[in-house]
């Protein structure tokens, strides 16, 4: 039997017994797995276009988001047809002109479309000037129609202001208040969380107290007792100052959450080994915190912060619509939505909920992020 | 068991103290004071007042008394029922928050059960169904589910309601039967309204529910005890429903604890669309127009709602998990 | 391999069985062709290192592969039959891998003419209902008395598996008992029917030396006084010494040696048995030799390895041969049974479901 030796060298014929699944470092398997879930990958793409498609508003949107249009007071989107005036088909889209015209019975002004005139859509047209990015000043926009022209594809507000820049507007706040409130929440639910869980006794029963009480309010009414008592904006207090403050109330309601997860870990981690080795060498509490929990605990933190900004983006959302959020001069989608909150107007002008849609495509993509992110660090919490 | 509800209830007493102090920082935090606000009051009407009569009204009101003082006088008038007057409507807090309270704790205890039969029987459902065409659609409808605000979801609903179905919504009641006094009639036209605002308020958690169902059953199905109960013999639907589903319950008792302030609070924005008698218009209308007293007593109230609420999701859990009850 | 142990049909004959679980990241092939024969009244030992398949054979047995997980290929003959004074008398010999798992034909057999142990008490026990109730439900399910008598023959039972005070036992909730006293409590449950077939899953791994012994004295008593048949599966060389008659043991889904204890023991003859009898320690033993520990790990399952699949790890192995086939099965008399090419060069035609 052993004379049966083939010419292959020695290192070939042994087969090191592993497949390509079982040598991958827990990053790289994390990774593969994120990006196996279809899902999870719309939701990262799609937040990748949302995120670029806010931030370039004044460019993409063709109107200024402030400019008020006393001729267009809730006027509708423009129709856009791809023909032309004499009804042939045209690649270049066509806006359809809106004219008002008195309501002989009701006596009031209506809207109506102008079946006979069209305007070509144009693109990279001159228009309102604008600062992008807080630094590029510009007057080009995407697209839009010769001056005196103007296009509404999403209709105008009660103020006759554009509907569509105001949603793509309101989305550079709606889609950060809630990072930022989120990334508040990790440095509280953080620091609180586990020191709660490495130090356990008194400290741990504080927190838990805290942490019961804030939870036995219902949130929204919480969020909006703090956000009223916030001062009404002024030169001395801005609505920028205000939207920052929003996104500390919401986090401070919000921390616990996170408090609670890091400190379940916490207490797992330091009955471990390498947190009893740590110790045994001599390493300081802060050390042993900082260097062997929270990079452990650091996919775990990813993911709770990821669920929890679809909650943070309805909140801020729903304290708006309520008129105690966001403040002019800004704009987010739920204070755009305060425009919609009697069913009357919304059945006159059914294209001021579309702020509406914007929140949970919004919410959808981030949470199917959430989600990707959690199946992937823990394929086996299922 | 006793002795546990004794513990929960002390919980309670300790919790409703920090209630009463964040309800009074809520009350001192805006500017101004109630004097101040009487003070305006009377002016608009023509009046003032002289210096001195203004100082006896502060000596009076205790504007000036010191922090620790003030919230000893609002704490034992609270405590006896006075919960202070509210500026807008001139009337005391305490009638206009209970005369909404009631309907506020029935349509989110309706919720509740709305929601939960749902969630159980939805869930039960996917998680044994798993990778089918019908879990896949319950996935996109819980995801969705989460995804809308409640209001959005009540602005939409009443707009196909009026629109396409022709129907009168919003409100609890017919125009008809408002202010008519308790009848049966007025009993069924109460139950044709009050069906809406319980599912758009609900939906959300139902959706919520029945993943936090869905995900346990899983877990419990991959229990060992439930790989006993199937290698005893037992059919697929009683391992499912004895053994299965009434393990993977108390998680969702646990968050039942959770569930109570998310319904309260999509209550209270749904009720503003939705134009419920609720509590919800009221607060949000106070807090906007710092009406401090009714604002402040409305969540203190709505507080110890969800703390009662809380107390009897305990005891619920206990009864379902003999491994508590002895603790 | 022989067919008959003392002329009488197995108990159990199972067949070139392929369970296999499609996971997202791939087949794993847990079962890659099990042939095995257990005999009627024996104590048959299932050895391995973990995940070689032990545990999934016997799931397969009981058709209760949890999903991913199925049964590709192979053949369970379930021979069902009574207990006679002098053996045992085969009524119905049935293919455990027609029926439907779920149907109720599978359903008879389970918890009635076989029955599992598994390896924690701790969370092998319903922790929502009591002791008693979980024991005579299986009664009232194979037994058709009413809830009183279930109850009764269920405080027989505890007390029989040596609880005390049984009555007062059934109605206590699992998580008021000992490790020990659960393991026992399973034990009641799984016999409460009499069961032809016991399979114990390492029942006694996670318990302490002290009532491991117990349990196990226990376990041969009752098999003993009921005419049983147990599959016992373990990765403890020691338990299996105590235990078995005879014993099969595996290596990444296959068994590749299978003899009577004392031959396994004293005259191993696959180099995988050779290795996990000396990797083990001896007390007495003369030399000062170091133990030795096998060489590598088991590789992970959705690997696959060309030829014998213990070539990488083999201290024996033989370039151009190991790694080209999968020996087949050699007899070497007595019910002996080996793959290995030492004692044959006959290989077997590789076939991985590719």
């Amino acid at each position: 039997m052993a004379e049966a030796a083939p010419a292959v060298p020695q290192e070939e014929t042994i087969v090191e017994p592993v497949s390509e699944v079982g040598a991958m470092s827990q990053w790289k398997l994390m990774v593969l797995r994120y990006r196996r879930n279809t899902l999870a990958m719309i939701g990262l793409i799609g937040l990748i276009i949302g995120y670029i498609t806010v931030a370039l508003a004044p460019f993409l949107g063709p109107n200024d988001y402030m400019r008020q249009d006393s001729n267009y007071v809730s006027g509708p989107p423009t129709p856009i047809k791809f023909r032309d005036q004499q009804g042939n088909f045209s690649l270049r889209p066509y806006a359809m002109a809106i004219r008002t015209e008195l309501d002989p019975v009701a006596y009031k002004f209506r809207y109506v479309k102008d079946e006979t005139t069209y305007y070509p859509v144009k693109f990279f047209v001159k228009g309102d000037p604008y600062t992008l990015l807080g630094f590029i000043d510009g007057d080009v926009h995407l697209f839009g129609l010769d001056a005196p022209n103007r296009i509404y594809p999403f209709g105008a507000d009660p103020l006759g202001r554009c509907m569509f820049t105001r949603v793509l507007t309101g989305g550079q706040i709606s889609m950060t208040v809630g990072l930022v409130g989120v990334l508040l929440s990790i440095v509280f639910g953080s620091v609180l969380g586990t020191a709660s869980g490495y130090y356990g006794g008194m400290i741990d029963d504080i927190m838990q107290r805290i942490i019961e009480i804030i939870a036995a309010f219902p949130t929204v009414p919480l969020w909006a007792a703090l956000a009223a008592a916030l001062p009404t904006t002024s030169s001395t207090f801005t609505a920028l100052d205000r939207y920052f403050l929003i996104t500390v109330i919401l986090s401070l309601v919000n921390w616990t959450g996170l408090a609670r997860q890091l400190r379940a870990k916490v207490m797992s981690y330091s009955q471990s080994d390498f947190t009893m080795a740590a110790l045994a060498a001599g390493a300081s509490d802060w050390r042993i915190i900082f260097v062997h929990m929270i990079p452990n605990a650091a996919s775990h933190i990813i993911v709770v912060a990821a669920l929890a900004i679809p909650g943070m983006i309805l909140g801020e959302t729903s304290l708006s619509f309520l008129g105690l959020g966001i403040m002019p001069p800004l704009v987010s989608w739920g204070a755009l939505l305060k425009d919609a909150q009697q069913v009357s107007v919304v059945i006159q002008q059914p294209w001021l909920i579309i702020p509406g849609a914007a929140v949970v495509i919004t919410v959808l993509l981030f949470s199917f992020l959430g989600d990707g992110l959690r199946d992937a660090v823990d394929p086996y919490s299922i | 068991m006793l002795n546990y509800i004794i513990r929960r209830i002390g919980y309670l007493f300790v919790t409703l103290i920090f209630v009463c102090i964040i309800g009074f920082v809520i009350i001192e935090l805006p500017p101004g004071s109630y004097l101040e606000f009487e003070l305006q009051r009377i002016r608009l009407l023509g009046g003032d007042l002289s210096q001195e009569q203004i100082r006896s009204l502060e000596i009076i009101y205790g504007v000036n008394d010191p922090i620790y003082l003030k919230f000893w006088k609002w704490i034992s008038r609270f405590v006896r029922g006075d919960f202070g007057e509210s500026f807008e409507y001139n009337l005391p807090a305490r009638d206009l928050v209970f005369a909404r309270l009631p309907f506020t704790v029935i349509i989110s205890v309706l919720t509740l059960i709305f929601a939960w039969g749902i969630s159980i029987v939805v869930g039960v459902y996917s998680a044994t169904h798993r990778r089918t065409f019908l879990d896949y659609t319950i996935e996109v409808l819980q995801f969705i589910g989460l995804s809308v605000p409640s209001f959005l979801l009540a602005l939409v609903v009443m707009v196909f309601a009026q629109r396409t179905l022709g129907l009168h919504v919003g409100g609890l009641y017919s125009d008809a039967f408002v202010n008519a006094p308790w009848s049966w009639d007025k009993f069924v036209d109460l139950l044709k309204h009050i069906w809406m605002p319980i599912v758009v308020i609900g939906a959300s958690n139902t959706a919520w529910l029945s993943r936090v169902m869905r995900t346990n059953l899983l877990d419990v199905l991959g229990m060992q005890y439930v790989q006993t109960a199937r290698s005893k013999g037992l059919p697929e639907r009683r391992v499912i429903w004895k053994h299965a589903v009434r393990n993977a319950m108390h998680p969702l008792v646990m968050v039942l604890g959770m569930s109570l302030p998310q319904i309260i609070s999509g209550e209270t924005v749904v009720a503003i669309v939705l134009n419920l008698p609720t509590t919800g218009p009221l607060y949000f209308r106070a807090l906007v127009q710092q009406d401090m007293y009714l604002a402040a007593s409305f969540l203190m109230l709505l507080a110890i709602v969800l703390l009662i609420g809380n107390l009897l999701a305990d005891i619920l859990l206990a009864w379902l998990d003999p491994r508590i009850r002895f603790d | 391999m022989t067919d008959t142990t003392n002329g009488q049909p197995p108990v159990l004959r199972i067949r070139n069985l392929k369970t296999y679980f499609y996971t997202d990241l791939g087949i794993s092939r847990a079962l890659n062709g099990v042939n095995l024969d257990v005999p009627f009244g024996k104590v048959m030992g299932l050895v391995g290192e973990s995940g070689c398949g032990k545990s999934v054979t016997s799931l397969s047995v009981m058709r209760l592969v949890p999903k991913p997980g199925r049964i590709v290929e192979g053949q369970i003959i379930f021979n069902k039959g009574e207990r006679t004074p002098t053996g045992y008398k085969v009524t119905e010999s049935i293919d455990m891998t027609d029926l439907d798992p779920l149907g109720p034909k599978v359903r008879s057999i389970r918890g009635r003419y076989m029955a599992m142990i598994f390896q924690e008490p701790m969370t092998s026990l319903n922790p929502s209902y009591t002791v008693g109730n979980q024991v005579s439900e299986t009664i009232i399910l194979h037994q058709k008395v009413d809830k009183e008598e279930a109850m009764r023959r269920a405080i027989e039972i505890v007390g029989r598996v040596g609880l005390p005070n049984p009555e007062e036992i059934v109605k206590r909730y699992p998580h008021e008992l000992s490790g020990g006293m659960r393991q026992r409590a399973m034990v009641a449950l799984a016999l409460s029917c009499r069961p032809t077939v016991l399979f114990a899953d390492e029942p006694t791994t996670a318990l302490d030396v002290t009532t491991e012994a117990q349990i196990l004295d226990l376990m041969r008593e009752l098999q003993a006084e009921m005419g049983m048949t147990i599959v016992f599966i373990t990765h403890n060389l020691g338990v299996v010494a105590q235990m078995c008659d005879t014993v099969g043991i595996m290596y990444l889904g296959r068994i590749v040696e299978l003899a009577d204890v004392d031959s396994i023991f004293y005259n191993p003859k696959h180099p995988y048995t050779s290795a996990l009898l000396r990797s083990i320690p001896h007390v007495g033993s003369r030399t000062k030799a170091r133990l030795a520990p096998i060489r590598g790990v088991v590789p992970d399952p959705y690997a696959t390895i060309p030829g014998c699949p213990f070539h990488p790890r083999c201290d024996s192995f033989m370039k151009g041969v190991c790694d080209a086939a999968v020996p087949a099965e050699t007899d070497l008399g007595d019910g002996h049974m080996v793959r290995c090419f030492l004692y044959s060069d006959k290989g077997e035609v590789e076939d991985n479901g590719k």
